[in-house]
């Protein structure tokens, strides 16, 4: 009743061509913007910030870059961890040894890091396809793992291999309480997500998808697989560094290699299946989910535990943890393939009609 | 030279240990075309599900005879392996038919997390022993032509024998019983096969249990040499090249993969890690496997990939 669009005419391509068309989407969207801004910092306590918010954000911008790669330009990859770890170690590297370097330059710079690592691991895309590029990937990720680890050089020779950051500033405000993280991670989020969605549907978006659902017959209609191909593991690279150094600097604070491992990888493209591939939308729906899910049964499993007089272990709950993960993942795939974004759509279709079925 | 053949031999040894569980790969991918990430998974459950059977069934049924008890725990463990593979068919991928690649590898990924938290849950998550009673003394070699001797052990051994005296049963089946022919027409055409009347359903249980088979034995000969622990789930990640370097659709080039990987491994980390700061067995395999397949996209036994418009 509310939600439709009857009424609403576009009088010109610029009306037509607006990222959300319908009004009461505008509206909405800016009433949850207005809300994340005042309202989530007024709301939520410390361990909401640290434990879900910031992660929360953080990789889903990390998801957005993945998005980018796997869903609109099909080229799998797994990773993304290695990437991340690039930006992070390169931003770091920029903020130690560069006196004054400026926050916000020292995160782009970082992502400007991974995005070259990246097209630098693409280039055997242009050659290889699906499974065999993802274990290409994987190259990426146990080299970097590696090298982050054992050439003391990106470490700054530090003894104990952790890399810390502290006195994070931005145009001259501190970066220290949840909150202040929160709205800056935040601000970032949505001003890489406005242009990745404004780049997904630019002419570069629309070689991708071409690419993606058949790249011999884009080549044929004269789009340059490599331009393609390259382009999307830059842009991709370069989201996913910027997160990466993101996670470092603001979650994590102090890291070791170990914070950008494989499972990390496995982890984010998780989020962009079970969140819907080629989905701005799904990027933020798998982020929340896979944040949420280890808390929420972290949270639920000793308190079902507790009525029934049984105190579970932590290894128990450890164990079973991964169970329930596993057997919600697979659950996931088999009723909804295409992934959470698909229900979303699927509700606002229902939505429209609603509440007359005609 | 003697140290030379030292490494080499010990390469070769861990070679043929990667091949078994890159086996388990192939199989599953050429009947089913499934990425099955939970290879990994599988060895560790089947190791973990042996280890304990071997110390349960002599506490419950009173005898004391090792022999028996490794028998009886092995048939018990191929039997898990076969309920796995039964639910698995019937749970997962059943219903996951005509999905893409990537949805059926991350279905298998959770498998994966699924069988990891299952095992530990079910048989403990310390680190337990498997004593197939495997020779543990070490055996000179060629004493006299190097000095010294090259130094094998025997464990190795047996292990590459049995592993070895596997593939080529694996390739007898294959070759020769009907069972064994249902399965490479699957692996050829899904359809053409369904179509002469071969059971889908059938043949991929047959094969998620042969490839539990090979991640048993991968699991018993790797557990009764390092232990059985969390670690084991890992060794998917150390066939994966294995696979990709052979051709994901070859069985003998999982097995050839298997070797050069190792020996690669083993030589390299001896001399030029130590030039650069060690530990690089970690992505020998991979950035190999990059540049042979900048050269044969399919890997190296691996079917021609033809597009078709």
């Amino acid at each position: 009743m509310l939600y439709r669009e009857n009424g609403q005419f576009k009088t010109s391509y610029r009306a037509d061509q607006q990222i959300f068309p319908i009004t009461q989407d505008r509206i909405s969207v800016v009433l949850l913007l207005v809300f994340a801004v005042i309202g989530v910092p007024m709301l939520a306590d410390e361990y909401m910030f640290r434990a879900i918010l910031i992660p929360f954000l953080i990789l889903a911008l990390a998801a957005l870059g993945l998005n980018i790669l796997v869903g609109y330009c099909g080229q799998i990859s797994l990773g993304t961890g290695a990437f991340m770890a690039v930006g992070a170690y390169a931003a770091y590297n920029f903020t130690v040894r560069i006196e004054g370097m400026p926050l916000l330059l020292a995160l782009l710079l970082g992502g400007g890091c991974a995005t070259i690592v990246g097209v630098l691991f693409g280039i055997p895309s242009l050659r290889i396809k699906g499974l065999y590029l993802a274990v290409a990937t994987l190259a990426a990720q146990f080299f970097c793992d590696w090298a982050f680890l054992r050439i003391k050089w990106f470490t700054n020779y530090t003894a104990s291999g952790s890399v810390s950051v502290s006195n994070l500033h931005v145009f001259g405000l501190p970066i220290e309480s949840p909150q202040q993280k929160y709205l800056f991670c935040l601000a970032l989020l949505v001003v890489f997500a406005w242009m990745a969605k404004n780049l997904v549907r630019s002419h570069i978006g629309r070689e991708w998808m071409a690419i993606r659902d058949m790249d011999v017959a884009a080549a044929v209609i004269g789009i340059r697989p490599v331009y393609a191909k390259l382009t999307a593991f830059a842009v991709s690279s370069f989201l996913v560094g910027v997160a990466g150094a993101l996670w470092g600097f603001v979650h994590l604070g102090a890291w070791e290699p170990a914070a950008f491992s494989i499972d990390r990888s496995f982890q984010l493209l998780f989020m962009i299946i079970i969140g819907g591939l080629g989905s701005i939308m799904g990027s933020f729906f798998g982020a929340a989910f896979i944040v949420i899910l280890p808390i929420f049964l972290n949270q639920a499993l000793p308190a079902l535990g507790a009525p029934l007089g049984i105190t579970i272990s932590t290894a128990a709950i450890a164990h079973s943890e991964l169970m329930i993960f596993g057997a919600l993942i697979v659950f996931f795939l088999i009723v909804e393939p295409h992934g959470l974004a698909r229900l979303w759509s699927t509700a606002k279709e229902k939505l429209r009609l609603w509440p007359f079925p005609h | 030279m003697a140290f030379f053949l030292e490494a080499t031999i010990g390469g070769l040894m861990s070679g043929v240990l990667y091949s078994l569980v890159a086996l388990g790969f192939v199989l599953i991918f050429k009947a089913s075309g499934v990425f099955n990430f939970a290879q990994g998974a599988m060895v560790l459950f089947a190791a973990l599900a042996m280890a304990r059977f071997s110390e349960w069934f002599p506490a419950l049924l009173h005898f004391d005879n090792k022999l028996l008890a490794n028998l009886l725990a092995f048939a018990a463990a191929m039997l898990l392996m076969v309920v796995v593979a039964f639910l698995v068919e019937k749970l997962v991928l059943g219903k996951l038919v005509n999905q893409e690649g990537i949805t059926l590898l991350m279905a298998t990924l959770g498998i994966a997390y699924f069988l990891d938290g299952f095992g530990q849950t079910l048989f403990g998550s310390n680190i337990y022993k498997i004593d197939i009673g495997l020779p543990k003394d070490p055996l000179f070699l060629l004493e006299n032509v190097f000095p010294g001797g090259v130094l094998v052990s025997k464990e190795d051994l047996f292990a590459a024998a049995i592993a070895a005296a596997l593939v080529l049963g694996l390739s007898l089946f294959f070759q020769y019983t009907s069972t064994g022919r249902a399965l490479r027409a699957v692996a050829d055409d899904h359809q053409a096969a369904q179509s002469i009347g071969i059971p889908l359903s059938r043949v991929w249980v047959i094969v998620w249990s042969v490839a539990g088979f090979t991640a048993l034995v991968a699991g018993v000969i790797w557990g009764s040499k390092l232990g059985v622990q969390f670690s084991l789930s890992l060794l998917a990640l150390k066939a994966l090249p294995v696979v990709i370097l052979g051709g994901l659709t070859s069985v003998p080039g999982a097995i050839i993969g298997g070797l050069l990987i190792g020996v690669g491994e083993k030589l390299s980390e001896v001399y030029i890690g130590s030039k650069i700061g060690g530990g690089i067995e970690i992505w020998f395999g991979y950035v190999l496997v990059l540049f042979v397949l900048l050269v044969r996209p399919q890997g190296l036994f691996g079917e021609k990939i033809i597009d078709r418009v």
